[in-house]
């Protein structure tokens, strides 16, 4: 099968030595609370800065409400794992669909504004979301909301591997082409037969289907949800990710996911500097590659292979 | 008749772009559409593939009417174009932008790409062989994998028809497809118009203000000053019409 070429058997193999790795240490003790609770979120940032990235790298849409869709997830697992003693499983996965819900509905009308317009928008939505979830007691409120913790690293690496391969395969198909040539000239797109809105609706569905399985890991695994975990600065941790990673690579995404979440572990002693370092680093990265560290290119494994041979041309 | 516009009026507030526009074109026509700077002839372009809404009038394509769809719907019913100003997709590869244009004939849904079925394998195949082909005639194969941006002009412009020619349609729009051209270019560019008409059993509207293209390719032509109809017929026939000097050259020349 193609499935099973050179390249893909690599990334297997490596995918599984990471999690063989990581939970052959985690069954020895080796490694300490700070580190695991990282990881995890390493995971979390990592599905919710790709599928941000469909929606803002790929397709070309400005949103900086993905806070809210993590929310909506988050909120919707923990009501069916706590009050529904639901399984984990299911919990996510429901999450994940009301969440796509919502996505497509906020979409729908949304998504024929442009730019700062939809920016601004999804930004309400993000607001509007948190706010319900204050206001709503069933969930805790302001108080939060208390979830037993039943995420481990198994679930959480292979939710990650999950979203990311439903990612690469939406993206590198003709429905992601169609995504990437409205983000490259729309009046164009049109006109080779491709129905703007409904791809512009399909990307921000996905990408808050994903958001959504990224809050319900969450949710499951930090003991306590708060609306404030939630807010515009998640929103925008996020976007930050997505932007110094380079918009429309899913791989720089990936890192910028990595390096942010690190960076603000190490950080966290010293809260004082943290949002200054961070801004410092991502003017730099603006400054010298103002693309983002992988500009729209995807890092790949081609020098594995023969020459051009992942590209027929 | 394959292209009927009947009545066809387009007006921005007081202005009227088009006004009571009557255009037949037969299946396997090739037809110009001439007329000086501001004349309306994009906007007919626009109207025709659903970039705007006519005022008035009616546009039927093929026995149907095509008025009000949106542009992707106009494109699914067998009209394609390319543009004044080039409008690649211009950091994607030649490859791609091709078959970005073939979208609306791949057989797999976005569930089929996401699980790799064996749909999604076939039809991709199918997409890849079939682009490499179209580039093949249109002397752009071995840029296949190059980014369309660093295309030369000549070449970019090619490439915009041979991605409207993947849409598959039964008529193909050119908006003014040798603007920039020097001569060589030109003549090139009107073999491979005949040649396509030719080859594809297609319908072809075109605009152009390069007299040697129009008098050399098109069989029949239709002359639009201040949005209406001033002359039409063989190119002989505009050749020696008062009117389209004067709407040409002004009043006095003749």
């Amino acid at each position: 099968m193609k499935v099973l070429n050179k390249k893909n058997l690599v990334i297997l193999l490596a995918v599984l030595v990471v999690y063989g790795g990581v939970q052959a240490a985690i069954a020895a003790r080796l490694i300490p609370p700070f580190y695991s609770v990282n990881l995890m979120l390493i995971c979390v940032y990592v599905i919710l800065a790709t599928s941000l990235n469909l929606i803002n790298g790929v397709t070309g849409q400005f949103s900086i409400g993905h806070a809210g869709f993590m929310a909506i997830g988050a909120y919707l697992s923990a009501i069916v794992s706590v009050k529904l003693h639901g399984p984990l499983g299911a919990a996510i996965l429901a999450g994940g669909i009301v969440s796509a819900a919502v996505g497509f509905l906020v979409g729908l009308p949304t998504l024929r504004l442009k730019g700062d317009y939809l920016a601004i928008t999804t930004l309400g939505v993000g607001q509007i979301v948190q706010v319900v979830f204050f206001n709503t007691n069933y969930v805790g409120g302001a108080a939060g909301f208390t979830v037993p913790r039943t995420v481990n690293w198994t679930w959480a690496f292979w939710l990650t591997v999950i979203s990311v391969v439903i990612i690469h395969n939406f993206t590198n198909s003709t429905h992601g082409r169609a995504c990437i040539s409205v983000r490259e000239n729309e009046i164009a797109a049109e006109a080779m037969g491709i129905n703007s809105t409904k791809y512009k609706v399909m990307a921000f569905t996905l990408g808050s289907f994903l958001g959504g399985l990224a809050g319900g890991l969450y949710a499951n695994y930090m003991y306590l949800i708060q609306p404030t975990t939630f807010s515009f600065l998640t929103s925008f941790n996020i976007l930050v990710m997505v932007v110094l990673g380079g918009l429309g690579s899913m791989t720089g995404s990936i890192v910028g996911a990595v390096v942010m979440t690190v960076l603000s572990a190490y950080l966290s002693q010293f809260p004082e500097w943290r949002m200054v370092l961070t801004a410092l680093l991502l003017i730099v990265v603006m400054l010298f590659r103002p693309s983002g560290l992988l500009g729209t290119k995807e890092f790949n494994l081609g020098f594995l292979g023969k020459k051009g041979e992942s590209r027929a041309a | 008749m394959l292209l009927k516009l009947e009545h066809l009026s387009k007006s921005f507030g007081g202005l009227k772009a088009v006004a009571d526009l009557n255009i037949e074109i037969g299946q396997g026509e090739l037809v110009g559409l001439i007329g000086p700077n501001g004349a309306g002839k994009t906007t007919v372009f626009n109207l025709l593939t659903g970039v705007y809404e006519p005022s008035e009038g009616k546009m039927i394509f093929a026995g149907k009417d095509v008025g009000g769809l949106r542009p992707y719907q106009v494109t699914h019913r067998g009209i394609a174009r390319t543009f004044q100003n080039i409008r690649l997709f211009g950091d994607l590869s030649v490859i791609d932008n091709v078959k970005i244009a073939f979208h609306q004939h791949a057989k797999y849904s976005a569930f089929s790409a996401i699980l790799r079925l064996p749909s999604f394998f076939r039809s991709e195949d199918e997409m890849e062989s079939k682009a490499l082909a179209l580039l093949e005639v249109f002397h752009l194969r071995g840029r296949a994998g190059e980014v369309a941006k660093n295309l030369p002009y000549g070449e970019q412009r090619r490439l915009e028809i041979a991605r409207a020619m993947a849409t598959e349609p039964r008529l193909l729009l050119l908006d003014e497809p040798a603007a920039g051209m020097n001569p060589q270019e030109t003549r090139g560019l009107m073999e491979l118009i005949r040649w396509l008409r030719d080859n594809f059993q297609l319908t072809i509207l075109l605009i152009e203000h390069d007299m040697s293209l129009v008098m050399g390719v098109c069989e029949r032509i239709y002359v639009l000053d201040y949005g209406m109809i001033i002359a039409s017929g063989t190119p002989e026939e505009i050749r020696t019409d008062p009117k389209v000097i004067e709407a040409y050259l002004g009043e006095e020349a003749i």
